[in-house]
C-alpha cells in the first residue's frame, strides 16, 4: 500500500515536471493574448492536425482539379482553368450518360445514386432488427453479437475474395445448388444479379458495426418505459413504433449519416468482386475516380481531383443536413 | 579520455571513408520469372566480383511496379533500377547508361526491343536498359479433349475461325463447359485485332480506330453471345480490371485458352501429365497470324546517385553466360537474338514445356509490325484499357460496335491531351 502510495507521488511529480516548465511560458503568453484568447492556444495543436492533414489536403486537390498533364510536382502542372470540369460536365443530355464526354462518370454517379438509398435502407433495416434482436435475453448472445460483428473486422479485399470464391461460376454457392438439384447461376456475370450482390456483400461486411451503435442505442431506453407500456398492454409493434423508434431517433440519425458517408465512398469490396462490371453496371464514383487518378495510363490526376471535389461536395451537403436534423432537437 | 577520443575518431573515420567509397543500387523485381529470384545468383556473384559495389535485390509485388513505382518516379523517389513492363510508358524517368555498358553488344542483341524503351523518342538512341525476355501471346489446347472427340486439331495457319469451330465441336461432344477462353487484357485482344486488320497506332504514334478493329470486335463479342466463350472474363468484369482464368485451362473446362507464354511454368507443376496439352501456332485472321509481342526490361532510373554501378551490373547481366543462366532458371522466351538463334536449355522444364517454348519463339518472326509498333508506344495502355472497357459495354449490351469504338478513339485521345496539356 505505501509502495503504491509512493509510486503514484512519484508519478504525479514526474508529470508536473513539464506542467512547471512551461508554466512560466503559458503566464507570458497569457499576459500577451489576454485571457479569453486563451483557449485557441490549448486548441492550437489539434487545430494544426486538421489544418494539414484535412484542409491542406483539399486545397491541393482544388490546384490539381485546376491543373493538366500527368505530372505529379505542380511546378510540372500547366494551368488549365475548368476545362476538368467542363470534361466531366460535357454532355448532350445528363439523363442519357451515352451523350456525355465521360459517360462513365456519369454511369458511376447514376450507379451511386441507384447503390446509395438501397444499401443505406437495406443496412439500416437489417442492422436495426439484428440489434432488436441481440438485445433479447435470448441465449449466447454475446456469441452472435460477435458473430455479427465479425465481418467488420476483414479487410474489404478479404471479404470480396470470399465472395468471389462463393459467387464465381464454379463457387460454394452453385455446388450448394448443384447439390440440391438445382440449376446453377452465374450470380456475377447478369447486370441485375450483380449488383444485387454488391449490396449484400456490403451490408454483410460492414452490418456489424452499426448494429454495435444501435445496440447501444436500445441500452440506453430506460426500461420503465417499456415496463410501463406493459401495464398498459400495449401490443409489441405499438412497443416499436411509439416509444423504442422515438428514442432511438437520435442514434438511428447518426447511423443514417454515417451509413450515407460509407455508402457513397464504396470502392474497395466492389473493386475486388465485380471490377465494376458487368460493364459498367455495378462501378461507383470512388472506383471512377481511382481509375482515372491511379489504375488508367496516363494518370488523369486532374480529372480524377475534380471528380473527388464534386464527390466531396456532395458529402458536403449531407453532412449538413445531418448538423440541420441534429440542432434544436431535444431528445430529453 | 585521450585513448576514447583517438578510437572514436579513427571509427568515424573509417566508416565515413567506406561510406565515400562504397556504392549501393537497389533494384525492384518481382519474383515471377526473369525476377528477383532468378537473378539472385548472378547479382551475388556480381557482388563478389565487384567488392565495394553492391547491387541489392528488392522482390516487390507486380501491383507495386505497375501503380507504386510510377508515382515514386515521378516525385522523384524509388529504387534505382527495377524491371518493368509498362516500357515506353515510363521512358521520361529511364537514364542513358550508353557510357557503361557495351552498347554494340546490346544493339546487336536487344535492337529491335530497344526501341520500346525509347518512348516516343523515334531518332533516340540511348540505351536505358536491357529487356529481361519476351512473352509472347498464345494459345494453349487441351489435346486430350480433341482426342476424346474425334475432332483433327487445325495446322499451322488455320484460322481464328476455324478454331472456333473445332473448339466447339470438341467442347459439345465431351461436354467441356467452354470451348474458347481469353485473358481480359487489352494486350491478348491486341493480337486478335492486330491479325483482323487493326492498326491501333499509325507511324506517327497517333490513335488509329480502323475497320479492323471493329471486325476483330465484331466476332469477339459474337462469340461471347453464342457461348463460344464465357461472359465470366470479358462480360462479368468492368473497368480496366485485368482478369485471368488461366485455372479453367489447368481444370480441363475450356478446350482452347488465350494467355502467354509466362504461364507456361505453371504447366508442369499443376498438369503434369493429368492431360495432354499443347501451346498451338496462333490463330490466322484476315490481315495475319500475329501474336503481340511483350515482356519486361531492367531499366535504371535518371535520379540514381550511380548510373555507372546501374550500367555495370545491367551490362554483367546481359553477358550471354549470365543471361542465358537467367533466362533457363526463369523458363522464359531470351530477349537476346544470339539466345533466340542458338536456343536454350532449361533443365527444369519437361519436354513438352520446352516444345511450347520453341512453338512460342517461332511465332515472333511472324509478328506483324503492327503489333512491334503497339507494344512500343506510349500510349499502349490508355489503349489497351479502353479496349477492355469498351468491349466489355458491348458485350453487356451497352454500347453498340460503332458506338464502343467512338469511346475508344475518344478515351484515348482525351488521355493523350490531358497528358500532354500544356
Amino acid at each position: 500500500m505505501r509502495a503504491a502510495a509512493t509510486f503514484s507521488g512519484a508519478f504525479t511529480a514526474l508529470v508536473a515536471l513539464p506542467a512547471r516548465a512551461i508554466e512560466p511560458v503559458m503566464r507570458g503568453a497569457q499576459k500577451i493574448l489576454g485571457i479569453k484568447r486563451m483557449p485557441w492556444v490549448f486548441l492550437f495543436p489539434n487545430l494544426a492536425a486538421v489544418l494539414f492533414f484535412s484542409l491542406l489536403p483539399v486545397f491541393i486537390n482544388i490546384f490539381y482539379s485546376a491543373t493538366g498533364s500527368d505530372r505529379l510536382y505542380p511546378a510540372d502542372r500547366p494551368y488549365v482553368g475548368a476545362a476538368n470540369y467542363e470534361t466531366l460536365f460535357e454532355c448532350g443530355s445528363y439523363l442519357d450518360p451515352s451523350t456525355c464526354s465521360r459517360d462513365l462518370f456519369w454511369r458511376a454517379l447514376g450507379n451511386t445514386l441507384i447503390f446509395v438509398p438501397v444499401q443505406v435502407a437495406a443496412m439500416i433495416g437489417i442492422a436495426l432488427f439484428t440489434a432488436i434482436c441481440l438485445n433479447r435475453d435470448i441465449r449466447g448472445r454475446g456469441f452472435f453479437r460477435g458473430i455479427f460483428f465479425f465481418p467488420v473486422m476483414l479487410s474489404p479485399v478479404v471479404v470480396a475474395l470470399t465472395w468471389q470464391w462463393i459467387l464465381q461460376r464454379n463457387g460454394a454457392l452453385n455446388g450448394l445448388l448443384t447439390a440440391l438439384g438445382l440449376t446453377p447461376v452465374n450470380w456475377l456475370v447478369f447486370p441485375n444479379s450483380a449488383f444485387f450482390w454488391s449490396v449484400f456483400v456490403t451490408v454483410w461486411a460492414h452490418m456489424g458495426f452499426f448494429t454495435i451503435i444501435l445496440l447501444a442505442g436500445l441500452q440506453s431506453i430506460p426500461r420503465d418505459v417499456y415496463e410501463a407500456a406493459k401495464m398498459d398492454a400495449a401490443n409489441p409493434w405499438r412497443v416499436f413504433t411509439r416509444i423504442t423508434l422515438p428514442m432511438l431517433k437520435p442514434t438511428l440519425l447518426v447511423v443514417f449519416i454515417l451509413c450515407v458517408i460509407r455508402s457513397v465512398q464504396t470502392f474497395d469490396e466492389l473493386y475486388v468482386l465485380t471490377g465494376g462490371g458487368p460493364g459498367s453496371a455495378t462501378i461507383l464514383i470512388v472506383q471512377y475516380i481511382y481509375e482515372i487518378g491511379f489504375a488508367i495510363q496516363p494518370r488523369n490526376f486532374g480529372l480524377a481531383a475534380a471528380a473527388s471535389l464534386l464527390l466531396g461536395a456532395v458529402l458536403l451537403v449531407f453532412t449538413l443536413i445531418q448538423l440541420r436534423l441534429a440542432r434544436g432537437k431535444s431528445y430529453d | 579520455m585521450k585513448l576514447t577520443a583517438i578510437l572514436s575518431n579513427t571509427a568515424f573515420g573509417l566508416v565515413m571513408t567506406a561510406t565515400a567509397h562504397a556504392q549501393e543500387v537497389t533494384i525492384y523485381c518481382d519474383d515471377i520469372g526473369f525476377g528477383c529470384k532468378t537473378m539472385a545468383p548472378v547479382a551475388e556473384r556480381f557482388n563478389e566480383e565487384h567488392p565495394g559495389k553492391t547491387v541489392k535485390l528488392e522482390t516487390v509485388s507486380y501491383q507495386t511496379v505497375v501503380e507504386a513505382l510510377p508515382v515514386q518516379l515521378e516525385s522523384g523517389e524509388g529504387p534505382d533500377a527495377a524491371i518493368i513492363t509498362d516500357l515506353g510508358g515510363l521512358s521520361r524517368y529511364y537514364v542513358d547508361l550508353t557510357p557503361y555498358v557495351d552498347a554494340a553488344n546490346f544493339e546487336k542483341e536487344f535492337g529491335q526491343t530497344l526501341q520500346w524503351l525509347r518512348g516516343t523518342d523515334g531518332k533516340s538512341k540511348a540505351i536505358n536498359g536491357m529487356p529481361t525476355s519476351l512473352t509472347v501471346n498464345g494459345a494453349y489446347v487441351n489435346l486430350t479433349l480433341f482426342e476424346q472427340a474425334g475432332v483433327s486439331v487445325p495446322e499451322e495457319g488455320a484460322t481464328w475461325d476455324e478454331w472456333a469451330e473445332a473448339a466447339r465441336k470438341v467442347a459439345e461432344a465431351t461436354n467441356t463447359e467452354f470451348p474458347m477462353e481469353m485473358d481480359r487484357s487489352g494486350h491478348r485482344f491486341a493480337s486478335f485485332a492486330i491479325s483482323h486488320g487493326a492498326e491501333l497506332v499509325d507511324e506517327e504514334g497517333n490513335p488509329v480506330v480502323d475497320d479492323g478493329l471493329h471486325a476483330a470486335i465484331d466476332t469477339f463479342v459474337e462469340w461471347h453471345k453464342n457461348g463460344t466463350m464465357p461472359l465470366d472474363l470479358w462480360g462479368a468484369v468492368g473497368g480496366s480490371t485485368h482478369r485471368e482464368l488461366f485455372e479453367d485451362f489447368l481444370n480441363a473446362n475450356v478446350v482452347f485458352y488465350f494467355g502467354g507464354s509466362w504461364t507456361l511454368s505453371r504447366m508442369d507443376t499443376e498438369v503434369g501429365d493429368l492431360f495432354e496439352w499443347a501451346v498451338v501456332d496462333t490463330p490466322c485472321g484476315p490481315s495475319s497470324c500475329t501474336a503481340m509481342p511483350g515482356g519486361g526490361a531492367l531499366v535504371g532510373f535518371k535520379h540514381t546517385p550511380h548510373p555507372e554501378l546501374v550500367g555495370e551490373y545491367i551490362d554483367y547481366v546481359a553477358q550471354q553466360e549470365n543471361y542465358k543462366e537467367i533466362i533457363a532458371a526463369a523458363v522464359e522466351i531470351p530477349a537476346a537474338t544470339s539466345l533466340i538463334e542458338e536456343g536454350v536449355d532449361y533443365p527444369t522444364a519437361s519436354e513438352r514445356t520446352q516444345v511450347a517454348l520453341r512453338t512460342f519463339m517461332d511465332q515472333i518472326p511472324k509478328m506483324a509490325p503492327a503489333a512491334y509498333r503497339f507494344q512500343g508506344w506510349r500510349y499502349q495502355r490508355a489503349m489497351m484499357n479502353a479496349l477492355t472497357t469498351r468491349i466489355s459495354q458491348v458485350i453487356n449490351d451497352e454500347l453498340t460496335v460503332e458506338a464502343a469504338l467512338e469511346r475508344i478513339r475518344q478515351d484515348v485521345e482525351l488521355a493523350i491531351q490531358a497528358a500532354e496539356a500544356k
